[in-house]
Parts: structure tokens; C-alpha cells; sequence
């Protein structure tokens, strides 16, 4: 379980890169929320066997995070976390799908091992477009963001609360477990038993203190809207990112350079 | 101005479970008047003060800040004129920065950035915690987490201040400097504390609350001097009262 907090406190970590201020993170919230959809979208409306399509797409997240500074062990890490969730999605694919796709020289590579590996691709690609945005950004002003383009304020307040209710959760599941392994004297304690009770006992004090959080929130004249804190106006520069980032997505998706390349060198060298 | 008295009237506070954490409660604190609630564990304290902002209702009675009745309509003003500082401040930081965390208050009064920057540096300034403005508050030591949260408060300027034992977690210095905050500040103040040695210095008047019920209200050096009260109450007399440990002479 102990795993688990330190995990979203490093989540939380994620937030504090939000802090930052490159060019980056001085860009509208919602022109960079604006753009992370545009990317996930082409990423995702390649077929299941694409890999040379999606190779011009690491672009993105490798010159957003070079240009927001963002510290690239640290996004690493978290890209692994992810990595045994989707190998476990996608962990039949070479066994259910066994037509050959590719022949390099005698080895013949079948249609499931190209889509597991496409389906990383693509997953490390939305994953990481999503950290990024949030890096950069911050949580209560993406949803902000959100809010101005259109969503409904219950969703994105429902949102905050969700984000802020995992942070609670997380920590007095920490308090809970010490306390549990404390008393157990380094054996495993009372085992399995003794689970019950504790998360039993753990929904009910998240629970009371997410309470306890909101009255804290109503007595500091909260009204159900979040102020994050950067006022953005729309400048010319919010405009041009928009337009350049897109406009590069769309000709990625469509003209697939890999493949021009790739004719160009065959075509140049007969 | 009359904005600053604080009324409660035949207060009842019974929880879910049946505890009667509050009996028929009644007093009225005037414009800067300065008042501690003393009292054993479990004695109603900190129900009582969350009667005073509205965080909890009551089972039946009232409560009146300047004159207004607290009602769900009258609420958001009534939020705004007492800033209430609670017992944990974990329950209080959630903000992924301490900057954020003291400026969501005065954001949601609807100040604009600069003022909001302004009034959070200066609260931060008071309780001695400018120099944490850029850490998360979950890496905070329980002292530290205790001053933000008093800063919290303070960035909102409230004309009543609520604090549930705001002393405790705090190491000596930073206790004298909230003390020194604290007399500074000429509004209506309401604290309870098991640091009866503050009261003694900082409030000319205390009502004590034993098992949901008040005890006695009056001057703070009649209580003090009331030993069979004070036992019948679980509480003792401040140390400044009791003499010399050392040399064993008493004061008084
Ligand atoms: N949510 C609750 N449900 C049921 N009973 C409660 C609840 N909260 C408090 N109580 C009970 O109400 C009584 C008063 O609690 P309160 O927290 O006001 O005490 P306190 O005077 O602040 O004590 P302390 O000095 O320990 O902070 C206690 O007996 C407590 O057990
Ligand atoms: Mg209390």
C-alpha cells in the first residue's frame, strides 16, 4: 500500500512542476489542452499495425519537454509505471495474431508483435502527452481551461474534487497501513484479517475528512469555482503554438513523412 | 461597530450517534472583546466554535454575528466576517503550494492577483512562514503546517477570528510570535486552548465548558483563582500561577 502513496505523492510532485515558468508554461491552458487533444486524437486514429506513421509524432512530447525543462528521469519513471498495465492489455496480441506482417531477412515478425508494439508506442505517446500537459500546466487550471472552452462547471468541479480526493485517500491509507505495520511488529500481523476492518475503517476516515476538507474549503468562502492561478489573455503567441502544433499534426497524419522519407531514399538511391 | 459581536443563544448540539456534544450554550462576546473556552478533552470546544462559522448546524438554539442571524442565506457573508482557524491543518492545506493554499481565500473574495500576492505575503510574513511560500504543504513539519494554516486566515483580513487551539504544535519562539499576532489583532477574537498560560496573557475573559455545558464566564484571574472549579472541570491553574518549581514558593 506504501507503494501506492508514494506513488500519487509523486503525482503530486507532477503538480509542483506547474510552478515553472518557461515559454511553456506562460502558453494558455487552453490552447495547450487544446493541442494535447489534437495529439492524442491523430495518435490514436492510426490503424492497430501503424508504427512508421506514429515515429514522427515523439516530437512533440521530446521538444515540449525539453522546452518546459521538465526533468526527464522523473517523466521517465512514471512511463515505466505505466508500461505492466498495457503490456497486460495488449499481452495476448502476439499469441492471438500469428500472420506474418514483416520479413527482416529469414525472421518473420508477426501481425500481434507489431500491434503490441504500436500500442506502446501510442500509449507512451498519449501517456506522456497527458503528463506533460499536466507538468506544465497544473490540474486546477487545465480544468479551468476546460470550463472556458465549454464544459459544464459541474463536470469540472466534480474533477477537482476526484483529483483532490485521491491526494486524501492516498495519505490516510499511508497513516492506516504504518500504523497497522507498526502494531504487527515486523511479522505480517494479523494477516489478511485484519485488512478488512483497516479499509473498511480507511473508506470511512477519507471519507469524513474529505468532509472535513470541504467545511475547511466553505469557511474560506469557496463557491464551487476553483481560481488557479495565472488570468491568461489569448496573445499572438498562444495563437501561433496553436496553429503551428496543429497544422504539424495534421500534415504528420495525412503525408506521413516516414514514408515519404523512406520513397525519397529509395527513389534517390535505385 | 456592532459587526464584530458574536451572540449565541441556547445552543444544542446532539451528533449522529446521540452525543450531546452541546447543552443549551448561551453567551455574547462583544466588538474586540477577547475570549478563550477552556475546557477538558471532549468538552464541546471545537463544536462549539464550528457553530460559529456555520460549518455544522445546530440541533436546536442560535447563533448571531452582528446581529445577524446565521442562516444558510446569511452564511456566505457571515463566512466572510469570521475567519475560522481549525484544530488540524491538514484538513485545512490541500493546495499543491503553500502560496496557492493562503491565496485561495482571498481569490474566492474575488480579489485581483496583485492584491491576492500582496496579502499572501504579508500573512505568510506574520506567522514566519514567508520562506516556505513555494513548498508543497504535505511536506511541512506539524508546526509549519500550523502557522500556514494561520496564515490562511489572516490573507482574508476576517473581522472575527476563530482559532481552535491555535498554539499547539508550535515550539517556543513561534508560540511568542502568534502570541504577539495575536494581541496586535483589535477585532473580536475567540480561541480555545489547553495552553492556559496564553490565555492567561492574552484574554481578559474565558468561559469554561465542561461535558457540552458552561461551567463559569467571567474574568480570567476570578477563574484561575476558583481551584474547586478548575478540578471539578478537569483543568488546573496556569504555571505562571503555581509558584517556582524549583525553590517551591508560591506566588501568591
Ligand atoms: N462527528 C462526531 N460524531 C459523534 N461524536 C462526536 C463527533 N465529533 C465529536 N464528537 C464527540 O463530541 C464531544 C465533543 O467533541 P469536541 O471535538 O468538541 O471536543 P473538544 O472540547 O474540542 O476536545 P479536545 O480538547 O480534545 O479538542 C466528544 O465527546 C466527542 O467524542
Ligand atoms: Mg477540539
Amino acid at each position: 500500500m506504501n507503494a501506492i502513496t508514494t506513488a500519487v505523492i509523486d503525482l503530486k510532485q507532477l503538480e509542483l512542476f506547474a510552478q515553472g515558468d518557461t515559454q511553456v508554461h506562460g502558453r494558455d491552458a487552453r490552447v495547450k489542452v487544446l493541442v494535447t487533444l489534437f495529439f492524442i486524437l491523430s495518435v490514436i486514429s492510426y490503424h492497430r499495425y501503424e508504427i512508421n506513421g506514429l515515429l514522427p509524432f515523439t516530437l512533440f512530447p521530446i521538444i515540449m519537454v525539453c522546452r518546459a525543462e521538465l526533468p526527464i528521469p522523473y517523466l521517465a519513471r512514471k512511463m515505466l509505471l505505466i508500461c505492466p498495465f498495457i503490456l497486460l492489455i495488449g499481452a495476448f496480441n502476439p499469441l492471438l495474431d500469428r500472420s506474418t506482417l514483416w520479413q527482416v531477412g529469414s525472421i518473420e515478425i508477426s501481425g500481434g508483435c507489431i500491434s503490441l508494439l504500436s500500442l506502446l508506442l501510442r500509449s507512451f505517446l498519449t501517456i506522456g502527452a497527458a503528463l506533460i500537459l499536466v507538468a506544465t500546466t497544473g490540474f486546477t487550471t487545465i480544468c479551468q481551461a476546460l470550463e472556458r472552452l465549454g464544459m459544464p462547471e459541474v463536470f469540472t468541479v466534480q474533477l477537482l474534487f476526484l483529483h483532490r480526493y485521491l491526494f486524501v485517500l492516498a495519505e490516510e491509507a499511508e497513516r492506516a497501513s504504518r500504523a497497522r505495520e507498526l502494531r504487527s511488529c515486523g511479522s505480517t500481523g494479523r494477516g489478511i484479517g485484519s485488512f478488512g476492518s483497516l479499509t473498511g475503517h480507511l473508506l470511512l476516515r477519507t471519507w469524513q475528512r474529505a468532509e472535513r476538507i470541504h467545511t475547511t474549503m466553505l469557511s474560506r468562502g469557496f463557491t464551487g469555482q476553483f481560481h488557479g492561478q495565472r488570468r491568461e489573455r489569448f496573445s499572438h503567441a498562444d495563437l501561433t503554438f496553436l496553429i503551428s502544433w496543429s497544422v504539424t499534426f495534421l500534415l504528420m497524419r495525412t503525408m506521413e513523412p516516414a514514408t515519404l522519407l523512406g520513397s525519397f531514399i529509395t527513389g534517390a538511391f535505385p | 461597530m456592532s459587526h464584530h459581536i458574536v451572540e449565541v443563544k441556547n445552543l444544542r448540539h446532539v451528533y449522529a450517534d446521540g452525543t450531546v456534544a452541546l447543552d443549551t450554550v448561551s453567551f455574547r462576546i462583544t466588538h474586540g472583546e477577547s475570549v478563550a473556552i477552556i475546557g477538558a478533552n471532549g468538552a464541546g470546544k471545537s463544536t462549539l466554535l464550528q457553530h460559529l462559522n456555520g460549518c455544522i448546524t445546530a440541533t436546536s438554539g442560535e447563533v448571531f454575528i452582528g446581529h445577524i442571524p446565521l442562516t444558510r442565506n446569511t452564511l456566505p457573508a457571515i463566512r466572510r466576517t469570521v475567519g475560522m482557524v481549525f484544530q488540524y491543518p491538514d484538513d485545512q492545506l490541500f493546495m499543491p503550494t503553500v502560496f496557492e493554499d493562503v491565496a485561495f481565500g482571498p481569490r474566492n473574495q474575488g480579489l485581483p492577483e496583485e492584491l491576492t500576492a500582496e496579502r499572501v505575503r504579508e500573512a505568510l510574513e506574520l506567522v514566519g512562514a514567508a520562506h516556505l511560500a513555494s513548498k508543497p504543504p504535505y511536506h511541512l513539519s506539524g508546526g509549519e503546517k500550523k502557522r500556514v494554516a494561520i496564515a490562511t486566515v489572516l490573507a482574508m483580513s476576517p473581522d472575527v477570528l476563530v482559532m481552535d487551539e491555535p498554539t499547539s504544535g508550535l515550539d517556543p519562539f513561534a508560540r511568542r510570535q502568534l502570541m504577539g499576532l495575536l494581541r496586535e489583532f483589535h477585532h473580536t477574537k475567540i480561541f480555545t486552548s489547553h495552553d492556559l498560560d496564553m490565555v492567561l496573557e492574552l484574554c481578559p475573559r474565558t468561559i469554561i465548558l465542561h461535558e457540552g455545558i458552561i461551567m463559569a464566564d467571567g474574568a480570567t484571574a476570578d477563574i484561575f483563582a476558583n481551584d474547586h472549579l478548575l478540578a471539578a472541570c478537569r483543568l488546573e491553574k496556569p504555571f505562571a500561577l503555581q509558584g517556582c518549581p524549583v525553590c517551591r514558593t508560591s506566588t501568591n
